[in-house]
């Protein structure tokens, strides 16, 4: 991407760019400014004087460089099949708690083709601003593109904060981004916060497979970016009516051609294994000692209506297909209920369950660890403990009949 | 007869295919602490590095093999590089024993304290040094880290588009066509691009083999190239820790929950007074749909 660069529609072809110039890298061609890169030293000198706000340097903020004049709260609305995913309403919610404390105003970048309705759903939410491209040349699964219009615009607009969700999406299009823009990026925060002194972003993340916390600053290099983890943050609610945003076009970004085609979605044939969006999740683990043992908890979660998870223990032991792991090299889920049956809770799986509401363990060891993130635990054999659990539940959804 | 002409001809078509694609394969690859094995100190609150072993980030064993694949099935060459110290010669011969041809180490004081974007940034500048790679292969992220950021960083900084959690090449055509399957929350993409391409790749792409001893034996006779950062075309301002925006200012361990109610003894009488309780917390397992109909929970 050039660190420099006219934007064609708004350059009316003046010449006090030209005359500002002191490299002579700017010449006027039909009308319109072009730039000579081999010349131009980005020294800005050309910015000021243009009336029309027809050039923008791309602030590659280095160490020491002014970091001050970049404002604001910016996030990535990701969306698939014309709805908002619902990370953003995740995200939205973090960065209205880190508008009390900055007090600078929320913009959301929304790429896409007939996005007005997803628009309006975000300053719904609480956005000030949707920065948006509404285009049938952007394609749903065009990350390549998606990226350099994300740098583009960012680039146009100085945000000081820019998030994204820690989806696989969001965690391929931000690291692509922060290269393009040269700035830091924190993947997978699960808390986010602004220090009261510096005024910077606070961004706390898991890392060793959650043995441990750290947290990360981006001091001198804007925008300061963070992927936010799956299922960790409140969602944002709606706004009481009479909050006001603006949706602003950025129509003369020209849109670039996909490298990458998509042939096709296939949907994950299980249903018990769309783990991400259950609000019921039943786990197995080592503790079910035989593959034929998760039929017990493939029934205990049909009989509440959940999904079927597993933990790692469970996968590499070839009991069940990897599209169910929970954990840190699996899914991150948070459900109303986890239950989770046979599962000791290495840290590796507890960092993908945790921030689930209510946690319900059912394990034959008072000493297990899972014990000490649970607030049901039953101790006992499982193989007594969940049959009896499905039978009893049997009835009480029987009995309401 | 007729069994014969045939295997011929599959034979005649295999050799023929290796002889026109001949890939030029680059994994790159990570030495990370084995977490299952790093354990806590409770009273100070850090990593007892005591006893950790350094292995090849297990993600990129995925990589690796997927690597040695290709080049079983289309020719060509298959190279393994890392940035890190010295000691991660120790993995890249492990990289050889698996099938990898040749080893870079990117090692230098100046790389150290590198984050995502200042590795990205290297990695890239040792791949343009060797010319490039048709197909260049990456684990879905590092065990230690697990940002899963470099890849797209190596992408962006070589020019090329990266498809990231591959879990599966379908095919490679002689024009340089590929066909992946990417996993994507609730199932997977077919996507088609041309090379060169940089992929990151799931555990169920494939299962990677065990080194024999005689392939343990030979990697240890084989040459590591080690590359500092002189001899890379690099700004000496965007590697380490000074090309590194992000810097980690605090650790600390996750802190624990308090015991929550225990049932224990008879499993009838545990079972029912759990259901009562959970019940109590206005628990109500029934169907988002027609909770949301209800209005309930």
């Amino acid at each position: 991407m050039e660190p420099i660069k006219v934007i064609i529609d708004k350059c009316i072809g003046c010449e006090l760019c030209v005359k500002a110039c002191p490299y002579d890298a700017i010449q006027m061609i039909n009308k319109k400014a072009v730039i000579d890169i081999e010349k131009c030293t980005l020294c800005g000198a050309c910015i000021e004087p243009c009336k029309f706000d027809a050039i923008v340097i791309y602030k590659r903020s280095f160490k020491g460089q002014e970091v001050t004049s970049y404002s604001g709260i910016c996030l990535y609305a990701e969306h698939r099949n014309g709805r908002l995913a619902s990370v953003v309403l995740e995200i939205i919610g973090a960065a209205r708690k880190l508008k009390e404390d900055l007090n600078e105003k929320i913009s959301a970048i929304l790429l896409g083709n007939g996005m007005n309705p997803l628009a309006e759903e975000l300053v719904s939410y609480g956005v000030d601003e949707v920065w948006m491209i509404d285009s049938p040349k952007i394609g749903e699964f065009a990350e390549d593109v998606q990226a350099e219009l994300v740098a583009e615009i960012l680039m146009e607009k100085s945000p000081e904060i820019f998030l994204g969700g820690g989806t696989i999406i969001g965690r391929s299009i931000l690291p692509r981004v922060a290269a393009k823009l040269l700035t830091g990026l924190t993947a997978d925060c699960t808390e986010l916060t602004i220090d009261s002194k510096n005024k910077l972003l606070r961004q706390t993340r898991p890392a060793f497979g959650g043995n441990i916390m750290a947290t990360i600053l981006c001091e001198n290099h804007r925008p300061q970016m963070a992927t936010v983890r799956h299922k960790v943050m409140d969602e944002a609610k709606k706004v009481k009516s009479g909050h006001k945003g603006k949706i602003v076009k950025f129509n003369h970004i020209k849109i670039p051609k996909t490298k990458i085609e998509v042939l096709g979605f296939v949907k994950e044939k299980d249903i018990t294994v769309n783990l991400v969006d259950a609000d019921f999740i039943v786990s197995g683990g080592r503790g079910l000692q035989d593959p034929k043992n998760f039929v017990l908890i493939e029934e205990l979660a049909r009989t509440i209506n959940g999904a079927v998870g597993a933990s790692r223990a469970a996968v590499d032991a070839g009991w069940i297909p990897y599209s169910h792991q929970i954990g840190l090299t699996g899914r991150t889920v948070k459900p109303i209920v986890y239950v989770a049956c046979g599962i000791s809770g290495a840290i590796q799986h507890l960092a993908g369950m945790k921030s689930s509401d209510i946690i319900v363990a059912i394990n034959n060891d008072l000493n297990a660890s899972i014990l000490d993130f649970s607030q049901y635990g039953i101790i006992g054999d499982l193989f007594e403990v969940v049959p009896e659990l499905i039978k009893q539940l049997k009835e009480l959804t029987g009995s309401k009949k | 007869m007729v069994i014969l002409f045939l295997l011929k001809n599959i034979f005649y078509i295999e050799f023929k295919r290796k002889e026109e694609l001949g890939l030029k394969i680059i994994v790159c690859i990570k030495q990370v602490p084995d977490t299952t094995s790093v354990k806590m100190n409770p009273e100070t609150n850090t990593l007892i590095r005591d006893g950790v072993v350094s292995i090849i980030n297990p993600f990129d064993t995925y990589a690796i093999e997927e690597g040695v694949r290709l080049k079983e099935k289309y020719g060509g060459e298959i190279i393994a590089i890392s940035m890190g110290p010295p000691q991660v010669e120790e993995s890249l011969r492990d990289a050889l024993s698996l099938g990898v041809d040749n080893t870079y180490l990117l090692t230098d004081i100046a790389f150290a304290g590198a984050d995502t974007l200042a590795t990205g940034y290297t990695l890239a500048a040792g791949i343009k040094k060797l010319g490039g790679a048709d197909i260049i292969i990456l684990g879905r992220q590092a065990m230690d880290g697990d940002t899963g950021q470099v890849g797209p960083s190596v992408g962006e900084n070589l020019g090329i588009p990266h498809i990231t959690n591959v879990r599966k090449i379908e095919q490679i055509d002689e024009d340089g066509t590929i066909i992946v399957e990417r996993l994507l929350e609730g199932g997977y993409l077919r996507l088609k691009t041309k090379l060169p391409v940089l992929l990151t790749v799931v555990k169920e792409i494939n299962e990677p083999r065990l080194p024999t001893i005689k392939a343990k034996m030979l990697a240890r006779k084989k040459e590591i190239v080690s590359w500092d950062s002189n001899s890379l075309d690099i700004e000496t301002g965007r590697i380490g820790l000074t090309g590194s925006p992000t810097q980690v200012i605090k650790i600390f361990t996750p802190p624990k929950t308090t015991k929550g109610k225990i049932y224990q003894g008879n499993v009838k009488t545990s079972v029912t007074s759990f259901l009562k309780d959970i019940q109590n917390a206005g628990i109500q397992f029934i169907k988002k749909e027609d909770r949301m109909k209800n209005g309930t929970n």
